[in-house]
């Protein structure tokens, strides 16, 4: 248990990437009760237009310029994406059974990752992203913070902050909780519905651009298939923590990143078990803990029942 | 003089079935109109088509001056036109107060609107006593009132109100109708839509009887109170 603090602060730097990315997801499904499956390569997306901006840059610029930047500039590109994929592709299809704007995102994700692929230079495999340089910070004898995890695990907090004040105290806020709790008499109040929900494509994308500057400055490289396997954590982690409720996707997203560093980490242990650990099978405990999670609480960790009387 | 409302030849459909097949009636300023039917008279789909959330498939509709075939729902509001829905609708999450502020969303005059809020807690004190609790916690009776102060809070030329005493107890009833009696003293003018045809009747000026789509009669509210039809149909007698 020498490394427990150690497990659980890789876990926690994890869950706050999910956590941004499941934002997007929640958001939308919040306002306009569509699982937006090409929110994954929204965030790849931002990556892209990250690592644009990064190459726009003069040589040598300081990645304390640099980061911010990057993180403009891949906001741009993932929230022009996503909302003209709202307006282009959802909207006409609002009124649409549900199945038609699902087997769309699903179409517009293939769409986004091979458009990226063949067109955006030397993507075809992994291109490389800048990362931070320095030393991890050492915090004590067993735990150690990389400069990455350091990096996500103050801008998760801060997105979240800024978030929460502008839903609960913003007049477009107020509009926006309105709107997701009834859209038609959000309308007879005067709130144009519309420019609510493009708002809220246009805010995931821009968290799931932040969370996709941290992701390639940890890894050191980006490519057009990122977004499929973290675009389906993150949905999972929007889902644990209660799909709709924001505060729920932080929440999910920072226990299902502690869930797989610690079955990373001691699984192996559990005799009998030693097949089942490690990195390999850390995907499997992640949706193992969906399940479970939506057996007790079908509504996820903080999602709630209201009572609506009618 | 004009009226502030004027309906001609209303039609609607849900795809192939039309729900109001040509209606036509009026609200002139300063009156309470009613309009009363059975359910699938097409009564709450005349209001909803007023406000825009429905287009209509033909058909006039003209408020203080201005056509609102064209207008998007989220801008009616704005021409003067509040619609406290059926069923209530108050945000069930929000709190009291930020479902009234809702109600002035598209208002700027910030002093305004905190004395339209304490007008909303003197016409109904229980709502000022739990400003802060989650709407979804009230008693039906109670967001009825929400929905009406939320209406209220445009500072609307007109105010359709459809169904306001549904579901709710005889006493809870009879405050919402006193409460109606008192915007009316007051000048306001209303288009209400009720179940209890003798209370929305003995409250008009002015009624409408509709019926799968058509308006059957029409008359002054006191004249409907007494005509045959209307007792047999909707106020139960023989």
């Amino acid at each position: 248990m020498h490394e427990l603090p150690q497990q659980l602060a890789n876990g926690l730097a994890l869950g706050a990437l999910y956590g941004l990315i499941a934002i997007g997801y929640t958001m939308v499904y919040g306002i306009v009760q569509l699982i937006n499956f090409a929110h994954g390569e929204i965030f790849m997306i931002g990556g892209f237009g990250a690592l644009t901006t990064y190459t726009a840059l003069p040589s040598g610029t300081s990645l304390l310029v640099a980061i911010p930047l990057m993180i403009v500039g891949g906001a741009i590109a993932s929230v022009a994406v996503a909302t003209a994929a709202e307006r282009f592709a959802y909207r006409p299809l609002r009124n649409a059974p549900r199945l038609a704007p699902l087997i769309t995102a699903i179409g517009l994700s293939i769409a986004l990752q091979q458009l990226v692929w063949q067109f955006y230079p030397d993507a075809k495999k992994a291109v490389s992203f800048p990362e931070i340089p320095g030393e991890a910070f050492e915090i004590t004898s067993n735990l150690s913070i990389q400069r990455s995890d350091a990096f996500v695990l103050i801008l998760a907090p801060l997105c979240m902050l800024a978030l929460g004040l502008f839903v609960s105290k913003s007049r477009s806020g107020r509009a926006m909780q309105a709107t997701a709790q009834d859209p038609d008499t959000a309308k007879l109040m005067g709130i144009n519905t519309d420019r609510i929900i493009v708002m809220a494509f246009a805010i995931g994308a821009a968290f799931a651009a932040v969370a996709a500057v941290a992701y390639g400055v940890d890894k050191g490289q980006i490519n057009f298939e990122m977004g499929f396997i973290l675009g389906l954590k993150a949905f999972t982690a929007a889902v644990l923590g209660g799909i709709g409720n924001i505060y729920g996707a932080m929440v999910g997203g920072v226990v299902l990143g502690i869930a797989e560093s610690l079955s990373i980490a001691y699984i192996e242990d559990i005799p009998g078990m030693q097949q089942l650990g490690g990195g390999a099978w850390s995907n499997v405990w992640a949706f193992v803990l969906l399940i479970l999670v939506l057996l007790v609480r079908p509504q996820g960790l903080l999602g709630e029942r209201v009572a609506d009387r009618a | 003089m004009t009226a502030l409302l004027e309906v001609e030849d209303l039609r609607v459909a849900y795809g192939k079935i039309e729900a109001v097949k040509g209606i036509s009636f009026s609200v002139e300023a300063g009156q309470v109109v009613a309009l009363i039917g059975t359910n699938g008279a097409g009564k709450t789909t005349t209001l909803r088509t007023l406000s825009g959330l429905i287009k209509p498939t033909s058909g006039k509709i003209t408020f203080d001056g201005q056509s609102l075939s064209s207008i998007p729902a989220h801008k009616v509001v704005s021409l003067g036109l509040a619609h406290s829905p059926e069923g209530r609708h108050i945000f069930p999450r929000l709190s009291i107060e930020e479902n009234l502020q809702l109600g002035a969303f598209l208002r700027k005059d910030k002093d305004g609107i905190e004395q339209d809020i304490q007008k909303a807690y003197d016409l109904f004190p229980i709502l000022g006593e739990r400003r802060k609790q989650a709407a979804g916690t009230l008693s039906g009776g109670e967001q009825q009132m929400l929905a009406m102060g939320r209406a209220l809070m445009s500072r609307p030329k007109l105010l359709m109100l459809d169904e306001p005493s549904m579901g709710l107890s005889p006493i809870m009833m009879q405050k919402i109708m006193e409460t109606i009696a008192t915007l009316k003293s007051e000048g306001m003018t209303i288009l209400l839509i009720e179940q209890n045809a003798q209370a929305a009747l003995s409250l008009a000026d002015y009624g409408y009887v509709l019926e799968v789509g058509t308006m059957k009669l029409s008359g002054t509210g006191r004249d409907l109170l007494v005509n045959d039809d209307v007792r047999k149909t909707y106020l139960g007698e023989e």
